[in-house]
C-alpha cells in the first residue's frame, strides 16, 4: 500500500484500504504465472467504487482538464464518471475497427506481437488538457500508445491515472515523461 | 408542463449530438455513433440524468452493462442510484468463474459471459446498452441474469432502431429508450 500513497499525497487516506481490499486476485489468468488484478469486484462494492471515482475527481476538478480519455474496455468503466463530474468530454481509445468514423492509429508492442489503439479524428482539439485513464498499468505499452494518440491530436497529456500500478513502473512513476497517478499496488 | 418541456429539450439535444456514419460496419448500415454525444458534456450528463431520474427510486441494486458501450453509460448510472455495476462481456475477458449464454448473430453465434457471484437471486436489475437493434444481445443478458434468479426490471438504451423490432424480441420485458434512430 505504501508504494504510491506518499508520492500521491494520499498517505493516510482511509478510502484506499477499502479500494485495495475490493480488488480480487485471480491466479494464472490469462496465462500461468500472472496474478490478475480483477477490478470487477471493486465495481460491485458501491462505496469503494464511488471512493475510487471521488479520489480521481478531487485531483482533477481544478486542473482545467477538458478531456478524459479512457482505454478500452476497463478504462470505460472509470473514465466517464470522472469526465461527468469534472465537466470534461469522454474520449474512448479503442481496438481497431470499433470506432466508426475517421481514426488515427498507434501501434504498440506486446510481449508477443503488436496491437493497435485508435482515436476518432476531431475528438480532441489542439491545446486541450487531457488525462488518460485505465484500470491498471503494467509495462505502460498501452498507455504510451494512448499518450501518442492524444499528442498527435494536439492535446497536452497532463497525467495518466490508474487504479492499480504494477511494480515495473514504481521507480519512475512517470511514463514518456508524463506523471502517473496510481491509487494502489497489486494484491498478492 | 414545465418538466415535460425540459425533458423534450434535453432529448432534442441528445438526439442531435449523435452522429450517423453511413455504411459502417458494412454497406447499407447507418451506424448510430454515440461517441459525439460523449464529447458534449451537457448532453452526456443529460443522458445519464434521464436514466437516473427514472431508476433512482425503483430499488435497483444491479446495473448490468453490455460490452463495450454499455460500460460507458452503466457505471455513472450505478454510482448515482447506489447500485453495483456488472459488466456483461465477450468470451474469455472476465478472469474468474463465469456463466455463459450463447446467442444468434446474422451469421453464426456469439457468447456473453457474467462472473459467478456478481449478482444474487432476488436482486432487481437494470440492463444498459447504447443501442437496441434486433435485441439479440439484450435477450442474452436477460437470460444470464434470470438464470441466477435476478429480476430484470427494465432494459434501457439511448437509441432504438424500431424497424429491427428489438422491442418485440424482448417480449414482455420492459424497454426504455431515449431517442429513435
Amino acid at each position: 500500500m505504501e508504494m504510491f500513497k506518499r508520492e500521491n499525497g494520499l498517505h493516510g487516506d482511509p478510502r484506499l484500504e477499502g479500494i485495495s481490499e475490493a480488488i480480487r486476485v485471480v491466479p494464472h489468468f490469462p496465462i500461468p504465472g500472472i496474478m490478475f488484478q480483477d477490478i470487477t469486484t471493486l465495481l460491485l462494492d458501491h462505496k469503494a467504487f464511488k471512493d475510487t471515482v471521488d479520489i480521481f475527481v478531487d485531483r482533477y476538478r481544478d486542473m482545467d482538464i477538458s478531456v478524459v480519455a479512457g482505454v478500452e474496455a476497463r478504462g470505460f468503466m472509470f473514465g466517464p464518471s470522472i469526465a461527468l463530474a469534472i465537466g470534461a468530454k469522454f474520449v474512448p481509445l479503442r481496438k481497431p475497427k470499433k470506432l466508426p468514423g475517421e481514426v488515427i492509429s498507434e501501434d504498440y508492442v506486446l510481449e508477443y506481437g503488436i496491437d493497435c489503439l485508435q482515436m476518432h479524428v476531431g475528438a480532441v482539439q489542439p491545446g486541450e488538457r487531457a488525462i488518460i485513464i485505465d484500470d491498471l498499468i503494467a509495462t505502460g505499452g498501452t498507455l504510451s500508445a494512448a499518450i501518442k494518440l492524444l499528442e498527435r491530436g494536439g492535446a497536452e497529456v497532463i497525467e495518466c491515472a490508474c487504479v492499480v500500478g504494477l511494480p515495473e513502473i514504481k521507480e519512475e512513476r512517470r511514463l514518456n515523461g508524463k506523471p502517473l497517478y496510481i491509487l494502489v499496488e497489486p494484491r498478492q | 408542463m414545465a418538466s415535460q418541456d425540459g425533458e423534450d429539450q434535453r432529448l432534442q439535444k441528445i438526439a442531435s449530438a449523435i452522429r450517423v456514419i453511413p455504411n459502417f460496419p458494412k454497406p447499407g448500415i447507418m451506424f448510430q455513433d454515440i461517441t459525439t454525444l460523449l464529447l458534449d458534456p451537457t448532453a452526456f450528463k443529460d443522458t445519464i440524468d434521464l436514466f437516473v431520474e427514472r431508476y433512482r427510486s425503483k430499488d435497483i441494486s444491479v446495473v448490468a452493462g453490455i460490452e463495450a458501450r454499455g460500460f460507458i453509460f452503466g457505471p455513472p448510472i450505478a454510482l448515482a442510484i447506489g447500485a453495483k455495476f456488472v459488466p456483461m462481456r465477450k468470451p474469455n475477458k472476465l478472469p474468474g468463474e463465469v456463466i455463459s449464454e450463447e446467442y444468434s448473430l446474422e451469421y453464426g453465434t456469439d457468447k456473453m459471459e457474467m462472473h459467478v457471484g456478481a449478482v444474487r437471486a432476488g436482486e432487481r436489475a437494470l440492463i444498459i446498452d447504447d443501442l437496441i437493434a434486433t435485441g439479440g444481445t439484450l435477450c442474452a443478458a436477460i437470460r444470464l441474469l434470470e438464470r441466477v434468479g435476478v429480476e430484470v426490471v427494465e432494459c434501457a438504451c439511448v437509441i432504438e432502431l424500431p424497424e429491427l423490432k428489438g422491442r418485440d424480441r424482448l417480449g414482455d420485458r420492459p424497454l426504455f429508450v431515449l431517442v429513435e434512430g
